[in-house]
């Protein structure tokens, strides 16, 4: 019977730790470890061992694995993956998503690769998740700036809110643009005249 | 770590870039990856000014966190080139590190750049151990340290942290070779740590470290926020030490033969451009832009024009030859510094010695492409090796003499080293 796979997830994110994590555990996997920070991280590796590392390619601390794998002078030697050696888009998908992983050397492919798929797709989620958080954001900032013209049309043009909304509308019509980019104008036209 | 921002494009979900994904039938797109740094300058400016268009190369530059990204992300053909440590290829050929996929350096990006930088304290320390005035040579400030070393020993005081970038780097190598010419053990009486450069004057305003061997321009930038003091300089230790190189599959270079060539020239043409003292002001407002080093234009400036200010005080020291990206052959691989790079790995037991495979780790070194790229101009050695640190100006701290025929012989003569299957990197 195989022993079960002993797995380490190193993100400093821990939003994103925490969704690798019950992913894993989902798929039966036990003994999974998360560590957010590099203060630490060589002891517990040397604890618990682990077959598979999981880790955000963003950190610049990868170096410092690096050199914690140089340091052990173990049979266990952990080699580099971005999912699948050979297949260059599974490799461009994990690059993009942002995940690599060592595993111990040896290791048969079929037994990390679930691990390693999975792992991408949680963080393309959770890159997901995020760009939506920032489109929600700039919506936001779209309605502060038509708002900002809005009041600057009121004044300038002595128009009612209505007036001035249908107006910003009618020019954003005309001249094929979006309505916050034509009140993005109008706010720096403004700042610019003074007015 | 949210400061290192690779802003190039974000259309990814990670923050790092993706290079372009589509080769055009027919175009010469070169993706390069690079890690932010002084050192990257000549690979910058081919792509920057148009060196690189000129010969008819898309070069699409690629601004990468760390040297294990630059690696795989080379070896999985996410780059066709890359800025690397020289002893990444070295390391690469020897089958050392965790994923070492074949490499080669047709080209080197010039010497220079690193320093040592100790904490405030710790130089205080040596300052009133020595008596120290501020002005002593790189060794003999590593006597100092010395000295304090063992009067931590005595009073039972944890000993010194020092941060390197890899453990396959110039950085590495030289720390090591500064402290044990002063007669300090780098694996016994101090701990090497990994730091990534950017985070290196954090981690000492922090007191996580005592001191690190980077590149530039993170030394500076240590003293400039009044934590650090530059103790020495690569040209303290060894002016010629090999710094950066371009590299390549090898697979790669056999198959755009033309491309590689072209390549060359560009960078040739890039790094004479960057030598030229007229172009050294324009050359630090293109790498302080956040696309590349982000860091502050004066600064850069002063690093590019080797005006140190080596303590908080406000020492000036000045290095001439601090950066040299083209004259005295700065680009030509030397197979004899890549067999040096080798007699390191081995001197720290990272590797052992045999004749095969001392041959083995100078092929990663590629001069045949560098001369067959820009032919033959007075200025291109004709040997592959030399005698290194024989020349006047050119020695080693400790007055060491490598010959790349011999180098058991070399390495006997050093006292410090890791013993053989005891080893750490």
């Amino acid at each position: 019977m195989k022993t079960a796979l002993s797995i380490m997830i190193f993100d400093e994110n821990r939003i994103r730790a925490s969704i690798i994590e019950e992913g894993l555990r989902e798929a039966g996997h036990d003994q999974v470890v998360v560590l957010h920070d590099i203060v630490g991280l060589a002891r517990q590796i040397e604890l618990t061992s682990p077959d598979v590392i999981v880790i955000d390619i963003e950190t610049p601390n990868r170096d410092m694995l690096e050199h914690l794998f140089q340091l052990t002078r173990s049979v266990r030697k952990p080699i580099a993956m971005f999912v699948d050696r050979s297949d260059t888009s599974s490799i461009e998908a994990a690059v993009e998503a942002g995940v690599s992983a060592y595993v111990v050397d040896g290791l048969k492919k079929e037994r990390v690769k679930p691990i390693l798929d999975m792992a991408v797709s949680r963080f393309k989620a959770f890159s997901r998740l995020q760009q939506e958080l920032a489109d929600a954001r700039s919506a936001l900032e779209e309605r502060k700036i038509i708002e900002r013209a809005k009041g600057i049309l009121m004044k300038s043009r002595k128009l009612s809110e209505d007036e001035a909304y249908a107006l910003l509308r009618q020019t954003a019509m005309n001249e094929k643009k979006k309505l916050a980019d034509i009140a993005q104008s109008i706010v720096m036209a403004a700042a610019i005249l003074g007015s | 770590m949210s400061f290192i921002r690779t802003g190039i494009d974000r259309s990814g979900g990670s923050g790092l870039a993706l290079p372009a994904a589509i080769r055009r039938e027919g175009s010469r797109l070169v993706r390069a990856g690079f890690i932010p740094l002084v050192d990257a300058s000549v690979l910058i400016v081919a792509a920057e000014f148009g060196f690189a268009a000129r010969e008819g190369i898309e070069l699409s530059l690629v601004k990468d966190v760390s040297w294990a990204n630059i690696r795989d992300r080379l070896a999985f053909r996410q780059f066709d080139v890359a800025h690397m440590l020289a002893p990444m290829p070295v390391a690469s050929a020897l089958g050392l590190g965790s994923n070492p996929s074949p490499v080669i350096a047709p080209f080197s990006l010039g010497r220079g750049g690193n320093a040592i930088t100790l904490s405030v304290q710790l130089y205080r320390r040596m300052r009133a151990k020595a008596g120290l005035t501020g002005h002593e040579s790189a060794l003999l400030n590593a006597k100092a340290l010395k000295l304090v070393i063992e009067d931590m020993r005595e009073k039972g005081e944890s000993l010194p942290v020092l941060g390197m970038t890899y453990p396959f780097s110039s950085h590495n190598y030289e720390l090591r070779y500064w402290l044990a010419a002063a007669g300090i053990h780098p694996d016994h009486d101090v701990k090497l740590v990994v730091v990534p450069p950017p985070m290196t004057s954090d981690a000492l305003s922090a007191g996580a470290i005592d001191g690190f061997c980077v590149g530039a321009p993170w030394n500076m930038v240590a003293v400039e926020r009044g934590v650090g003091r530059i103790v020495a300089v690569k040209e303290d230790i060894w002016p010629s030490s090999p710094e950066k190189v371009i590299g390549t599959r090898p697979e790669w270079a056999e198959q755009n033969p033309e491309t590689l060539s072209r390549l060359i020239v560009a960078l040739d043409r890039a790094a004479a451009w960057c030598d030229t003292p007229d172009n050294r002001s324009e050359l630090a407002h293109a790498l302080a832009e956040q696309r590349y080093i982000d860091a502050p234009v004066e600064i850069v400036h002063r690093v590019l024009l080797g005006k140190f200010t080596t303590d908080p005080d406000g020492t000036e020291r000045t290095v001439p030859e601090y950066f040299s990206f083209h004259r005295d052959s700065a680009n030509f691989p030397w197979v004899s510094q890549a067999q040096w790079i080798f007699s390191q790995m081995v001197r720290w037991g990272q590797t052992t010695y045999a004749p095969a495979i001392a041959a083995h780790a100078g092929s990663a070194f590629r001069p045949d492409l560098y001369r067959n790229a820009l032919g033959s101009r007075s200025d291109i050695p004709q040997d592959d090796m030399r005698i290194e640190g024989g020349a006047m100006d050119d020695g080693f701290i400790d007055g060491a003499i490598f010959d790349a025929q011999d180098i058991p012989a070399y390495l006997q003569r050093f006292d410090i080293q890791t013993s053989r299957g005891l080893g750490s990197a």
